[in-house]
């Protein structure tokens, strides 16, 4: 026999509990799905307290400040806010992170690729496009907070008067586009990975699997529907 | 029935290989997959070519060692069976069919089709056992074991090893093949001293020489007896209960 036998592709690191955990792709993944859920939770609560758009100039703002007094005179000025930006960071460094390194270590599973082509069968589009998806998301939020927190990126940009600024970025069409486009592949991405999550963290049973693809494409929908309609209603004229 | 064969050749695994071409006339549609491949070799011995070098044994769907890649899909287009299952009726009259190893980091190819899957086995010997006496068999009926667990564990090792799950998989992950052996004995009662420890020692080997699930779902379609990646879902819950488990009787000892 010609047989060259294997050699690990990986060598194993002894190292503390929690990081020996999360120097495996189990570990990864588990992470990456309760980063994501954290994730889901930070997109739809984001969702909902902007619809408050739709009530008026008055009730978004109000909204902003009220943002930064959760906790009112308990608490230092902002502390909750930054408590929550804080984990949310650490989520989204987290999530990157792992889907970075597992991205590694998936190309150098099969370094020879299939030369008469493969026939997909099972994995669907959203599932095949997670590491674009979740870049252009990436990019998308650093222009969004370029555009709206920082307001470098939003010539006409005032501090403390978000129903201002959103109408104004939402009025240049390009701008508009791009937040739609976006949004979409935010859904994207949450298709898979809000069905995905339940399969890393050995959340399931053959009882609700079917509920799993009914919980994403509904959340899915959910965010898309949501952030969509802002820069399509502004655009619209229906807020201005 | 003719076909027009384009075959992966290569020496071993320390040469290139290239696809060769085949016309093949005086194909019956009864014949499996594998008789097709014979009658192509006999061809190419009487006209003094090397034969196409695959794996194969039991040719019937149990040996696990036919698997190749046959227009895309591991297996072939049929559902629910391995290569020596499949039949030319499955394919129309002039097709063009494609064939080409398993191909993955950890599959250096032997020769041709045949691919060296012994990286599974490191799996296995990681904790694919259970620890029984030795001596005469023990009374089947000792120990009752529920119907719906013995029936999962039957159906998780209806595994045979063919490495499929890893071919179809786009990351080239064995989780397939692995929480399938380590659920088979897992749900047993059997299998629960070496439980927690089973199910650490198999998914850090498996991660040493394969890629990583993003659950595609691509192993559950290849798989010819149609595993569920359930299993996988049922490997991820027992490896993380096992960072607590572990250290709670690492505590026991002491
Ligand atoms: C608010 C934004 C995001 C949300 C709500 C989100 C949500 C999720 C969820 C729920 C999963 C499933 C985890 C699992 O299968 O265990 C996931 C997977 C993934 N995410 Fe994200 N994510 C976001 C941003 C990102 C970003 C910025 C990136 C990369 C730059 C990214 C890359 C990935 C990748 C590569 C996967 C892996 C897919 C897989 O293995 O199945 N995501 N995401
Ligand atoms: S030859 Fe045994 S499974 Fe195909």
């Amino acid at each position: 026999m010609t047989s060259a036998t294997s050699t690990p592709v990986r060598t194993r690191r002894n190292l503390p509990w929690p990081i020996a955990f999360y120097q495996t792709a189990v570990g990864k993944k588990w992470v990456m799905a309760v980063t994501g859920i954290i994730l889901l939770g930070f997109v739809l609560v984001h969702m909902v307290g902007n619809l408050k758009m739709y009530l008026g100039e008055t009730d978004l703002n109000k909204y902003g400040v009220a943002l930064r007094e959760i906790g009112g005179d308990l608490v230092p000025h902002t502390s909750i806010l930054w408590a929550v930006r804080s984990l949310l960071i650490l989520a989204f460094v987290l999530h990157i992170h792992a889907a970075a390194t597992l991205t590694a270590m998936n190309r150098k599973a099969r370094p020879v690729g299939y030369k008469g082509g493969r026939h997909y069968v099972a994995a669907n589009y959203a599932a095949r496009t997670m590491r674009m998806t979740g870049v252009i998301v990436l990019l998308y939020l650093l222009f969004h907070l370029m555009d709206l927190t920082w307001g470098n990126a939003n010539p006409n940009f005032v501090h403390g008067e978000p129903y201002h600024n959103v109408v104004e970025s939402f009025s240049r069409a390009p701008v508009a586009v791009v937040y739609i486009i976006a949004n979409i592949l935010l859904g994207i991405h949450i298709y898979h990975g809000a069905w995905s999550m339940f399969q890393s963290l050995g959340w399931n049973n053959p009882r609700i699997n079917a509920a799993r693809r009914w919980f994403a494409t509904a959340f899915a929908a959910l965010i898309v529907i949501g952030n969509v309609s802002m820069p399509i209603a502004v655009l619209a004229g229906v807020v201005s | 029935m003719r076909v027009h064969l384009k075959i992966w050749r290569q020496k071993n695994a320390r040469t290139e290989g290239a696809f060769a071409e085949y016309d093949l006339d005086n194909v019956s549609h009864e014949m499996s997959f594998l008789e097709m491949l014979d009658v192509l070799n006999e061809q190419l011995i009487s006209g003094g070519q090397e034969p196409v070098a695959f794996d194969s044994d039991c040719r019937e769907g149990i040996c696990g060692m036919c698997g190749v890649m046959i227009n895309g899909e591991a297996h072939g287009p049929q559902r629910g069976t391995a290569t020596c299952q499949l039949h030319m009726r499955k394919f129309s009259d002039g097709a063009h069919i494609t064939v080409e190893p398993w191909r993955s980091r950890s599959f250096p190819v032997n020769k041709d089709l045949s691919v060296d899957r012994s990286a599974l086995d490191r799996i296995i010997e990681a904790g694919g056992y259970i620890t029984a006496p030795t001596g005469s068999a023990p009374e089947a009926n000792l120990i009752p074991v529920p119907k719906e667990v013995s029936d999962a564990a039957f159906d998780a090792a209806a595994c045979i090893g063919c490495g499929a799950c890893v071919a179809a998989c786009p990351n080239g992950a064995a989780n397939l093949f692995t929480a399938a052996k380590i659920a088979h004995l897992n749900l047993l009662p059997q299998g629960q001293p070496e439980r927690w420890s089973r199910v650490v020692r198999m998914v850090e080997t498996m991660e040493d020489h394969f890629g990583s699930c993003t659950n595609y779902g691509e192993c559950q379609a290849a798989c010819p007896k149609e595993i569920s990646i359930d299993y996988i879902a049922y490997m991820n819950r027992d490896f993380v209960k096992a960072q607590l488990k572990n250290r709670r009787l690492i505590a026991q000892r002491g």
